[in-house]
């Protein structure tokens, strides 16, 4: 008989959490191949399904994947800050199992073959799933819709300018409108780009005494109050990537409670720093959308904490030493993302923001509803994609260990509590933590 | 008040990245030594030896006249080797970094670098890759603290003091070095500083500063000691942060008139090179018992002597040591 092509592994006495459905209970799971078997309280106290490797976690915590719903990687155009396989390999560090590529590589992912690219590339390294974001401009220049059908078809997840705001009310009109013919979520980053021309970080007292040139946060508000009126004018689905103010939440809070169809997410940064944090010119805590006063960080975490916001993504930006040992006006914007989403999260549950199957839900079950994907919880059927962790174990962030080709974060040092012991993407342990 | 250190002590600090941080003490100490380089740069020799075989690198990424030579007479004058350098003839044209180029001086063993750049911090980020001292001489719209030790020895030396003075910087402050850090200092030594400038041309939340916002000089001049003019950049005035050149002056240009509110005696600075006709009239600049213009740029080359002598202090004194 030849081997057995679909391996059954049992992982025993866990504590199994899915944000999902409200699961945490004391039990086991069983994957079959690529799926999840099965799952539940005292299932194979007894005995062990026969030819099925066991896995004792010892009580440790058992979850959903993570899955990340903003990442730039430099492949293709810019493979010196982090290539699919570095970030790939970074994300399963980091618990997670899923991430969406943001379309501003080099080229632009405007074309079927950009996501073709993509999609082969995610296959030939084979360990966390790798979606990818279609552009919703051509070369994101904000003028004209890109063919959503068949990028959709290709495997676009959603369409976004990435990491440059659709500007044009009349652009961010047809988009919202032409996405729904496929439903298809726009995703905007929200700041108006002529009040934020020239803007280095946070406009305040801090960027005034450093001499830098600030960025109001109305450039953000702004955009969030236009792009609201457009969705409820073309009833198109529209998400707000990494939003950073207080008002901002409050818009979205709003709108949501006039049931418009609209989500958005936050990253580690806009809840764990402030622009205090800029310091004396630390390019590393140059960031888009700049980081903001404590008044906002506050109000991010209640946002977070009341479910407005619904997802937290890594908003993973690599730059190289080149791109930040520079002048502050001149360093490159962005934080590294992936090693770091987990724990910071998991700082929320420690600082009692939030109970963790909450906290749990923005970084799985919410995020991938918000894309459509069928990851994110634990079902039976559904793709074993899951994560081991201690929830508690103290540490502190060492950059240096981190696998992205990129080393740019302000989190150098940090204490943090929580951290994935071991990530299984379809059945496959792709990561395991060292000792 | 605590008691001044006197002109022998050594200064606290390795570099002069600005006057944000200073104490009051430290600031009266290069004020009082910049007042006994006024009497040697009066003399008919004007030379010393006090940085003889020093050297002093001017490191110029801005285009600058007045400031680079006040810095090179400064060095010449204290018997420093000083050599200037600007973006003209450095590699920066040739994409050399920031660092590379701090590196490289370094590796020259200098004394004091002397830098100016037109960013925010780059300074800073220069200083923290040197062994030598280094002089802030303007980074983009931060500071340049010699300019506001300058105006401070002007104001001292013609009223008698700085404490208690109502101080009117009127202008371009948004985009200016100068008035950061004239407030710093203006505030460390217990004058008032008012700002006078349209909303266009103030930095977010100025006041946090510790400055009073005027919008109209009819306000903010009134019963003002010192009347501190900014150069308005020829590129900001047309329709970007004001509409024309024509209105500013209406409005915010100093002439006799708007001076009447001011003290009887208040006297007028700028720190050069001025726009006449657009931030100041020409009668009012070139009044001899007014205007303190001409001093600032004498005085600017005794307090950069002041500042290359503090911060060379320390280590010519370890020098000193080393060799008996």
């Amino acid at each position: 008989m030849s081997a057995p092509t679909t391996p059954r592994i049992v992982y025993r006495n866990a504590r199994l959490l899915d944000p999902a459905t409200g699961l945490d209970q004391h039990g086991d799971l069983l994957t079959d191949g690529e799926k999840i078997a099965d799952f539940g309280q005292g299932l194979f106290s007894d005995s062990t399904p026969e030819g099925a490797e066991v896995v004792d976690l010892g009580g440790q915590c058992l979850a959903p994947g993570l899955v990340d719903m903003r990442v730039l990687i430099g492949e293709p155009g810019e493979e010196e800050k982090d290539t699919i396989k570095s970030a790939s390999r970074a994300a399963a560090a980091g618990g997670i199992t899923a991430m969406a590529l943001l379309p501003n590589t080099d080229p632009v992912l405007d074309e079927v073959a950009g996501l073709e690219f993509i999609a082969r590339r995610a296959r030939e390294v084979k360990l966390v799933k790798v979606f990818a974001y279609g552009a919703a401009t051509r070369g994101t220049e904000g003028n004209e819709i890109t063919e959503m059908g068949l990028l959709g078809q290709a495997g676009a997840v959603a369409f976004t300018d990435g990491t440059k705001a659709i500007a044009s009310a009349k652009t961010m009109r047809r988009a919202l409108s032409y996405a729904k013919t496929f439903g298809k979520l726009i995703v905007q980053h929200p700041e108006e780009p002529s009040l934020a021309a020239g803007g280095m970080m946070n406009s305040g007292e801090i960027a005034t005494r450093l001499g830098l040139v600030g960025i109001p946060r109305e450039a953000e508000i702004i955009m969030i109050e236009r792009d609201l009126r457009l969705a409820e004018l073309t009833g198109g689905r529209l998400h707000f990537a990494h939003i950073s103010t207080g008002e901002s939440v409050d818009l979205i809070r709003r709108a949501k409670a006039r049931g418009l169809k609209v989500t958005c997410d936050t990253a580690p940064h806009y809840f764990a720093l402030t622009e205090t944090d800029v310091g004396d010119y630390r390019t590393y805590a140059k960031v888009s959308p700049p980081l903001r006063g404590e008044m906002d960080r506050r109000a991010i975490v209640d946002g977070l904490a009341d479910g407005t916001i619904d997802a937290i993504a890594s908003d993973h930006v690599p730059q190289d030493q080149d791109q930040k040992r520079l002048p502050f006006a001149q360093a490159a914007p962005g934080v590294i993302g992936l090693e770091t989403l987990f724990p910071l999260t998991l700082e929320l549950v420690h600082k009692g923001k939030m109970p963790l199957l909450k906290a749990l839900a923005c970084v799985t079950a919410n995020p991938a509803a918000i894309l459509d994907l069928a990851v994110g919880r634990i079902v039976k059927g559904g793709p074993a994609d899951l994560v081991v962790f201690d929830a508690d174990v103290p540490w502190q962030i060492d950059v240096s260990r981190f696998k992205s080709k990129s080393k740019n974060s302000p989190f150098e040092n940090r204490p943090v509590q929580g951290r994935p012991l071991r990530t299984i993407v379809d059945g496959r342990t792709v990561w395991r933590a060292e000792d | 008040m605590s008691a001044n250190p006197s002109p022998d002590t050594v200064f606290p600090h390795r570099h002069l990245l600005g006057i944000e941080g200073l104490r009051a003490g430290e600031i009266t100490q290069i004020l009082d030594l910049a007042d006994g380089y006024v009497e040697q740069n009066r003399r008919p020799v004007k030379k010393s030896n006090l940085l003889d075989g020093r050297t002093q690198v001017n490191l110029f990424f801005e285009n600058s006249t007045r400031t680079r030579t006040s810095f090179e007479l400064a060095g010449k004058r204290l018997g420093a080797d000083v050599i200037n350098m600007s973006t003209d003839s450095s590699s920066v044209k040739k994409g050399e970094t920031l660092i590379d180029t701090a590196m490289t001086l370094n590796a020259m063993h200098l004394d004091a670098l002397v830098v100016r750049h037109a960013d925010s911090g780059a300074v800073k980020l220069l200083a923290d890759k040197v062994n030598c001292s280094v002089i802030n001489a303007g980074d983009g719209h931060h500071e340049h603290p010699t300019q506001a030790l300058l105006d401070a020895l002007a104001i001292r030396r013609r009223l008698g003091r700085l404490d208690g003075l109502i101080v009117a910087i009127c202008g371009d402050i948004l985009h200016s070095r100068v008035a950061r850090s004239n407030i710093h200092l203006l505030n460390a030594m217990g004058a008032r500083v008012r700002c006078v400038a349209p909303p266009t041309l103030l930095p977010s939340q100025i006041e946090r500063l510790g400055v009073e916002v005027h919008h109209s000089m009819k306000t903010g001049l009134r019963d003002a000691d010192v009347v501190m003019m900014l150069r308005l950049q020829t590129e900001r005035m047309s329709g970007q942060y004001v509409p024309s050149t024509r209105e500013y002056f209406y409005f915010y240009g100093l002439d006799y008139e708007k001076l009447e509110v001011a003290k009887p005696d208040a006297v007028i600075m700028h720190p050069g090179p001025m726009n006449r006709g657009v931030e100041i009239d020409s009668e009012v600049a070139d009044d001899l018992k007014r205007s303190m213009i001409l001093d600032q740029v004498e005085l600017g080359v005794a307090v950069r002597m002041a500042v290359l002598d503090l911060l060379t202090r320390e280590r010519r004194q370890s020098d000193l040591a080393g060799a008996v």
